[in-house]
C-alpha cells in the first residue's frame, strides 16, 4: 500500500523519478541496507532483534578492505566471511543456547565488536592502494547487462531467501518459533538450533553487504556502519514484519527498504534540503505500523 | 548476613563497582583522589542523567530510542538561540524542546498502541533530522563566556554538573520509591491489564514518564555543552545504547516491572569508573568497548542463571 502510494506521488510530482534509470539508483541505494535486512527479517521473525549488524558491518569491511592488500581478494573475502560468521555464531549462541535477551545481547555486541574492530586497525582507516586493476571491484562498481551489481546481489539473494522462507522446511519452521515458543517445544522443534542458524544467516547476509560496501568505496572507516542497526529495522518494520515474531516476510522487507531509499531519492529530486527525509521516515514508520494495528484492533486509538 | 547476601543478589552491579574502585586504586596513583571522583561524577552525569528516566521507562515497559537526537536538538538550540534570546532563554527554548519531543512520543505511544520501540525509534531519525536542518550541518559557539564558566564551575569544592546529577538521582530514587506515581511506574510495568483494571491511567501515566526522559535528556545535552562551550549536530550519537547499557547493568529488566535507581546508579557509574581508570592506565579506548560489552552480556548472564526461577521449557 504505502509502496504504491509512494511511486505515484512522486511519478505525479516529478517527472525523473518513474525512468529505469532512477529505479536502478533507487535499488543500488537501498542494497546495503536491504541485503542486510535480508537475514534480520528471519531473525525478527524467529522472535528476536539484531542490534550488532551495524557493528558487524565495520568490522567485516574493515577486514576484508584490509586483507585486500595483504593476502589478495579471494583469501581476504573467505577469511572476511569466516570470521564474520565466527561472530554471528557467538550470537547464535548465546541467544539460541544460552537464551539470554536477544536485545541486549546484540546490544553488547555491538559495543564489542565495534572494540574489536578498532582493536584490529589502531583506530585507523583502511584503503585498497591499487583500485582500478583488482577484480574487488565487480561487487560495488561494476554492472552486468546494465543492472548494478550491487542491486542485483540484493535481489537475488531476497529471491532465494523468499524461497526458503516460503518454501522449505526451515521457513516454515522459523515462523513456528517466532509465533508460539511454547507451541513449538512441545511439537519438538529444536529452537536452540533454529534461533542459532537465524543469527548465521544475519551474519551472513551483513557479510555480503560489507563485500558490496568494501568495493564500492574501496576503504573502509572503523565506524563506516554505525547506526545501520536501526536503519535496517526501519525497514525490516516498515515492511510490516511484526516485532513480535511469528509473521513477516522478505518480499515485504524489500518493500520496506525500497520505500526507504525512495523517500530519499523522491524528496531530493523535488529538490527538499537532504534531512527532510529522515523527517518523513519518521513519519512513515510510525503511520505504517499504526495503520497495521488498527486494522488488526478494527478501532483508530488504542483503549489505554 | 542474610541481608549482605540478599543485597549482593539484587545489586551485583555494585560489587563490580567496588571491585573496580580497589582495582585501580592500587594500580594507578591518581585514582583515589577527591579531584578525580568529583571528575568521574561530571563524565558519568550525562548518561546519568538520562539513565534516570530511562529507569522510569524501562520499569514501565517501555524504551526511548530518541534521547541522543533530543540531547543533541536541546544543546544546538541552546547554544545557537544565545545571540537572540541569551543565556537564560535559549536553555528554556532548549529544555521546552526536549519536553515536546518527550510528550510528542508520549501521546503517540498511548493513543496508537504502537510500541514504544517503534515510536521511539522513528523519532530518533526524524529529531536528528530536525537537528541537521536546524543546524545546516554546523557547530555553534556559545560566545558569552558565562555559559562555559558554568561548565566549570564548583560549590564547596564539587563541581555544579556532579552535584546537580546528584541531587536529582535522590530525587528520583524517593519519586520512585515513595510516590504515587513511583508504585505505579512499577504497576504498569508489571502488568499493564491488571494496573488498567486497578484504576491506574495507563496512557498518561506513560505519557508523564515520556516528558520526564525529554527533559532529561534535554537537560543533559544542555549541561553536556557547557562543558564544551559548543554544540555540533552529531552530539549524543549512540547515547540511547550506552544509557539503556548502563541501566540494564543496574539490573532493570527490558520486560519491565523491576527496577531501582540504586542500580542504575551503579550501571552509570560502573562504565563511568572503567573509562575513567584505563584512561589513568592509558589503555586505548577500545578495550573498554569490549570489556563494557562483555560485562553486559555476563550480567545477563548471572541474572539468568542466579536470579529468575527455572521454569520448565520456555
Amino acid at each position: 500500500m504505502a509502496f504504491i502510494l509512494c511511486v505515484v506521488i512522486f511519478s505525479l510530482s516529478t517527472q525523473k523519478f518513474l525512468s529505469t534509470d532512477n529505479f536502478l539508483t533507487v535499488v543500488m541505494q537501498a542494497s546495503i541496507i536491504g541485503t542486510i535486512a535480508l537475514g534480520v527479517t528471519f531473525v525478527v521473525i524467529g522472535g528476536n532483534l539484531d542490534l550488532s549488524v551495524g557493528s558487524l558491518l565495520s568490522f567485516a569491511t574493515v577486514l576484508v578492505v584490509d586483507l585486500h592488500d595483504k593476502v589478495g581478494p579471494g583469501t581476504a573475502i573467505l577469511l572476511m566471511f569466516v570470521f564474520t560468521l565466527l561472530i554471528g555464531s557467538v550470537n547464535g549462541y548465546l541467544i539460541g543456547y544460552l537464551r539470554l535477551n536477544s536485545l541486549i545481547v546484540t546490544l553488547g555486541m555491538l559495543s564489542a565488536i565495534q572494540g574489536i574492530t578498532l582493536v584490529y586497525s589502531g583506530g585507523k582507516n583502511v584503503d585498497i592502494s591499487d583500485q582500478t586493476n583488482t577484480w574487488f571491484a565487480f561487487f560495488g562498481r561494476e554492472a552486468l547487462f546494465g543492472v548494478p551489481v550491487p542491486a542485483i546481489i540484493f535481489i537475488v539473494l531476497g529471491i532465494i531467501l523468499q524461497i526458503v522462507l516460503l518454501k522449505t522446511g526451515f521457513g516454515r519452521k522459523i515462523f513456528a518459533i517466532g509465533g508460539n515458543a511454547t507451541a513449538s517445544l512441545f511439537s519438538g522443534l529444536r529452537r536452540n538450533r533454529l534461533v542459532f542458524s537465524t543469527y548465521l544467516l544475519s551474519a551472513f547476509t551483513t557479510g555480503c553487504a560489507a563485500l558490496i560496501l568494501g568495493s564500492r568505496v574501496m576503504g573502509s572507516q572503523n565506524n563506516v556502519g554505525e547506526g545501520y542497526e536501526l536503519l535496517v529495522l526501519a525497514g525490516v518494520i516498515l515492511g510490516g514484519t511484526s516485532l513480535l515474531g511469528g509473521s513477516g516476510s522478505i518480499a515485504r522487507t524489500v518493500i520496506g527498504v525500497l520505500i526507504l531509499a525512495m523517500i530519499q531519492n523522491g524528496l531530493l529530486l523535488l529538490g527538499f534540503p537532504y534531512y527532510t527525509q529522515w523527517l518523513v521516515t519518521w513519519v512513515v514508520i510510525i503511520v505504517a505500523v499504526w495503520l497495521d494495528i488498527a486494522a488488526k484492533r478494527g478501532k483508530l486509538f488504542s483503549t489505554y | 548476613m542474610n541481608r549482605i547476601i540478599y543485597l549482593i543478589k539484587r545489586q551485583p552491579i555494585w560489587i563490580f563497582v567496588f571491585v573496580c574502585i580497589v582495582f585501580f586504586s592500587f594500580s594507578s596513583p591518581y585514582f583515589f583522589d577527591i579531584r578525580n571522583f568529583s571528575n568521574i561524577l561530571v563524565q558519568a552525569s550525562t548518561i546519568g542523567l538520562i539513565a534516570l528516566g530511562m529507569t522510569f521507562v524501562m520499569i514501565n515497559g517501555n524504551i526511548d530510542l530518541s534521547v541522543g537526537a533530543t540531547l543533541a536538538l536541546a544543546a544546538s538550540l541552546a547554544v545557537g538561540l544565545q545571540p537572540q534570546l541569551g543565556i537564560i532563554g535559549a536553555v528554556s527554548v532548549g529544555l521546552l524542546s526536549g519536553i515536546l519531543i518527550g510528550a510528542l512520543n508520549g501521546i503517540i505511544a498511548w493513543k496508537t498502541g504502537v510500541d514504544a520501540f517503534i515510536v521511539t525509534l522513528g523519532a530518533m531519525i526524524g529529531v536528528r533530522g530536525l537537528v541537521f536542518i536546524y543546524t545546516e550541518e554546523q557547530a555553534f559557539y556559545a560566545y558569552d563566556l558565562a555559559y562555559a564558566n558554568f561548565g566549570a564551575s564548583s560549590l564547596f569544592g564539587i563541581p555544579v554538573l556532579a552535584l546537580i546529577f546528584v541531587f536529582l538521582t535522590i530525587i528520583a530514587h524517593l519519586v520512585l520509591k515513595y510516590t504515587i506515581h513511583g508504585r505505579n511506574v512499577f504497576a504498569v510495568g508489571g502488568n499493564r491489564v491488571a494496573a488498567k483494571e486497578a484504576g491506574i491511567r495507563v496512557g498518561p501515566h506513560m505519557l508523564l514518564n515520556f516528558i520526564l526522559i525529554g527533559f532529561l535528556a534535554a537537560l543533559s545535552g544542555i549541561l553536556l555543552s557547557t562543558q564544551m562551550g559548543a554544540s555540533t549536530p552529531n552530539l549524543g550519537r549512540n547515547y540511547e545504547l550506552w544509557t539503556i547499557t548502563a541501566v540494564v547493568l543496574g539490573g532493570t529488566r527490558l520486560t519491565g516491572g523491576f527496577g531501582s535507581i540504586i542500580g542504575t546508579l551503579g550501571g552509570v557509574l560502573a562504565i563511568a569508573i572503567l573509562r575513567n581508570g584505563m584512561n589513568l592506565l592509558q589503555v586505548p579506548s577500545f578495550y573498554v568497548l569490549i570489556i563494557l560489552g562483555s560485562i553486559l552480556i555476563l550480567v545477563l548472564f548471572l541474572d539468568k542463571r542466579f536470579a529468575e526461577p527455572q521454569g520448565v521449557g520456555a
